[in-house]
């Protein structure tokens, strides 16, 4: 308790003279620091936040030190979380390599692996991509057919993967490849890194219907990859994919947390709330005059309000260093589907002044509204669907029989 | 404020759950009901509880009780939902205790506390007058005179009214007909002159009744607070009754979900086991879900009542939270426990069915969700 007090008083010294007075502004989406060989920082405080926070391992706060993290236990890193709350800092970093990767190889690769590719996460040297999703193997992920063959000291992989984000700004991928051709589905795919600037490696963007364009179709071509760039065994790559999506759940899940929030971040924005934004396009000062918005979004709020606590008591009952489990389908899915009806009601809230595309007429935050209702669509989907979540809820944590099993029987 | 129980709260919690298996299952609710018990609770029972301590457990120590705090009587209520015990749990120790504790003089809790946490004394408190509730519109009238007061009006569904030694009354003494000013809270002995009680059958089973009050003398001593400004003390005793009711309500729809969830990993249909339908399992997994948020809100609503810092309007947004949260959820899920019973779920002797009676009324009681997301939309500045 002692030293906890005291490292709540360093760490809130530490904050309050290093982080730069812009990082504790909300964030702006162009200067979200992504990290990578080809970082930029629009903003130049971002660069000194990342290099000070990096250099004591807080990107990764629970990471080990000897990988270069900052070796917290439990009860500090939700010391920090807090104290980095109190002054509203921006994160330092943020990458899959942070939310998805990191944990994995934690967990499953070898010391030497570790020992060249955690460091770099941790100071935001490297920036990662997912490889999973194919053409034909979006939910039915295992059955994915990219192929890596070993030839000597090299894998040669050839395949082609989609809705990679990211993948034209990344320097590396983490790829799902099939090892085994001739076993079960799951029994013969492998998990592989590799350098995106290897040769046999091309990206081709994608446009999202919100209009930008973040993912990627991705290429391989007889891509050489050293055979030590597996990762687990030779086909066991299954079991670490799986881990992986949980991790990443868990990312996706805090969508749901900010969104019923009246103050995020501090932002002084009538759209950071629906509530405020629905009661300003109204013109309504002391209640929102439309009863029946009034409350579907006192129910939306309750339900934020209600998830937020839920996530909070996820991590209070997990036990140190233990990682998410199958309840982040859970979070994942009631997290994704809150965003998603935030901007239904932030539409509703707004009428036709949500409804813009470009130009004159609507303010920009309006504008923003527009497309970030379209991105919000994604949620559901990216990750895993919520269908499938559904399913990863009925089978792994309610235990209940699988249809197709039965059926075999 | 911590969203899992502590050692203490885990074990009473264990022990709460043999208790309520052993000696109070839902066979006895159904006992009660089918012989049409006059006190429609069980004496030998409820003795059996106080024993256990659970009449005292957020009462203070000075007062006799167990300052065990409302996270512990939470824990024996959410408990005591998994079996429908029907006691004066929530009456006299959730209600009747919680408002003399907060509005009471010190004579007054020094007279009555050490009593309740004794189980000599049992409380029920007569204050709604409509078919929905409505704690500001009291019509009920408190007439001062020179020695006290005289009480005239009508009460709807008082929990454990035919039963109770003392009625909480909540009347008007000045004050427009909707108005929180000007009400104010007597402790009215039930055989006093003038006061007609009447028994209500209720399809929960449980106790209530409606409560009739004419020209009723009270001596200034039955004053509990102050003339004119009880609303106060009154609505934080509503809030913390109806954070204690949310725990007993989520009791009531875990026990509903694991009921069906067994039933889907039992009853087959097609050469199947139904659990494998798709169709129910995403329905399970959502009412999954929903559970697991009424979880955290009834912990967290919980752990603000033991919290010293907690002001009274953030009470009360946790109570309208848990409130309007588990009334939702417990509708849903009180439906789905018949649905997925198929035909069996509508039979009278399967039990299922009283979790929804039983939900039905618990949605009502202190407030629906529709007047919970008012409230908390208030509450909120919206
Ligand atoms: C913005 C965005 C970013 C992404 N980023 C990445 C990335 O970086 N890397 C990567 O590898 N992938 C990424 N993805 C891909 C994502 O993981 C897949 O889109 C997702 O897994 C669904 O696969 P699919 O698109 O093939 O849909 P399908 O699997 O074809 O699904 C179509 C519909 O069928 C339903 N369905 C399918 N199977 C079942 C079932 N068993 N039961 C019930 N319903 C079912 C689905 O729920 C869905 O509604 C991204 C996707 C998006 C939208």
């Amino acid at each position: 308790m002692q030293a906890l007090q005291e490292f709540q008083e360093s760490t809130r010294a530490w904050l309050e003279e290093n982080c730069p007075p812009s990082m504790r502004t909300p964030m702006v989406q162009d200067e979200i620091a992504w990290g990578g060989r080809n970082a930029t920082f629009k903003n130049p405080e971002s660069k000194v936040w990342l290099e000070r926070m990096a250099a004591k391992g807080w990107t990764c706060p629970t990471w080990p030190t000897e990988y270069g993290g900052g070796g917290l236990n439990k009860e500090q890193s939700i010391v920090l979380s807090q104290e980095l709350a109190r002054i509203n800092a921006r994160p330092a970093l943020t990458s899959f390599g942070i939310s998805m990767l990191g944990p994995v190889l934690l967990e499953y690769a070898t010391h030497e692996q570790k020992m060249e590719h955690i460091p770099k996460i941790v100071r935001g040297e490297i920036r990662w991509c997912q490889g999973y999703s194919e053409p034909g193997s979006g939910s039915d992920l295992a059955s994915l057919s990219t192929k890596a063959e070993l030839h000597g000291d090299y894998y040669t992989v050839n395949g082609a993967k989609v809705w990679t984000s990211y993948a034209d700004k990344a320097d590396w991928i983490f790829c799902l490849v099939r090892t085994d051709f001739e076993v079960p589905k799951h029994a013969g795919i492998s998990f592989l890194l590799f350098d995106m600037a290897s040769t046999g490696v091309s990206t081709r963007p994608i446009q999202l219907i919100s209009g930008s364009s973040p993912f990627c179709e991705t290429f391989f071509d007889n891509v050489q990859v050293p055979a030590g760039n597996l990762v687990g065994g030779l086909n066991e790559g299954w079991n670490i994919a799986k881990r992986l999506l949980q991790h990443e759940r868990t990312m996706i899940s805090s969508f749901g947390l900010s969104s019923g929030q009246s103050d995020r971040g501090g932002t002084t924005s009538v759209m950071a709330a629906v509530e405020v934004a629905a009661m300003h396009y109204r013109g309504d000062k002391e209640r929102l005059s439309d009863p029946v918005l009034r409350d579907s979004i006192a129910r939306f709020k309750i339900d934020s309000e209600a998830f937020a606590y839920t996530s909070r008591r996820s991590i209070e009952e997990s036990k140190q260093g233990q990682g998410p489990n199958a309840t982040s389908s859970m979070l994942k899915n009631y997290g994704c589907e809150l965003n998603k009806r935030r901007y239904e009601l932030l539409l509703q809230a707004l009428g036709h002044q949500a409804l813009g595309w470009e130009g004159e007429g609507f303010t920009p935050e309006e504008l923003q509204v527009t497309r970030e209702w379209l991105r919000s669509k994604a949620n559901s989907i990216e990750g895993g669907t919520s269908e499938v979540q559904l399913n990863v809820i009925a089978k792994r944590v309610l235990g209940l029989p699988d249809l197709v099993a039965m059926a075999k029987k | 404020m911590a969203l899992v129980l502590n050692e203490d709260q885990q074990l009473l919690k264990d022990s709460a759950q043999a208790f309520c298996q052993e000696n109070a299952p839902i066979s006895m609710l159904r006992r009660l009901r089918d012989s049409k018990d006059a006190e429609g609770f069980d004496r030998d029972l409820w003795q059996q509880m106080v024993a256990l301590g659970w009449s005292g457990m957020a009462i203070p120590e000075t007062y006799g009780g167990f300052a065990f705090g409302y996270g512990g009587l939470g824990v024996v209520l959410e408990e005591t939902g998994h079996t429908l015990v029907s006691s004066p749990l929530i009456p006299t120790v959730l209600l009747g205790a919680t408002l003399i504790n907060e509005l009471g003089n010190e004579a007054q809790k020094e007279a009555l506390l050490p009593r309740i946490v004794a189980g000599e004394l049992l409380l029920a408190l007569a204050l709604d007058e409509h078919q929905v509730h409505a704690p500001t519109r009291i019509a009920t009238t408190a007439r001062a005179t020179g020695a006290g007061f005289v009480l005239d009006g009508s009460k709807l569904f008082v929990l454990d009214g035919h039963v109770a030694d003392q009625l909480i009354v909540v009347a008007r003494s000045a004050g427009a007909a909707d108005s929180r000013d000007g009400i104010s809270v007597f402790l009215v002995p039930a055989d006093t002159v003038g006061v007609t009680i009447t028994r209500t059958w209720m399809v929960d089973s449980r106790n209530s009744a409606t409560v009739v009050l004419q020209n009723v003398e009270v001596p200034a001593s039955a004053l509990l607070g102050e003339v004119g400004s009880g609303y106060a003390g009154l609505e934080k005793s509503l809030d913390i009754a109806r954070i204690g009711l949310a725990a007993e309500m989520l009791g009531s729809m875990e026990e509903t979900f694991a009921r069906i969830l067994d039933y889907l990993k039992q009853r087959e249909q097609f050469g199947v086991l139904i659990g494998s339908f798709q169709g129910l399992q995403h329905r399970a997994a959502t009412m999954y879900s929903e559970i697991e948020l009424c979880k955290s809100v009834v912990r967290a609503a919980l752990a603000a009542l033991d919290d010293p810092a907690a002001t009274a309007s953030e009470i009360a947004r946790f109570a309208s939270l848990a409130k309007a949260k588990l009334s939702e959820v417990a509708a849903l899920v009180s439906n789905e426990g018949i649905q997925m019973h198929g035909g069996i779920g509508m039979t009278d002797e399967f039990d299922i069915g009283f979790f929804l009676k039983r939900a039905r009324v618990a949605q009502q009681f202190l407030g629906d969700e529709l007047y919970h997301r008012d409230r908390y939309a208030a509450l909120s500045g919206f």
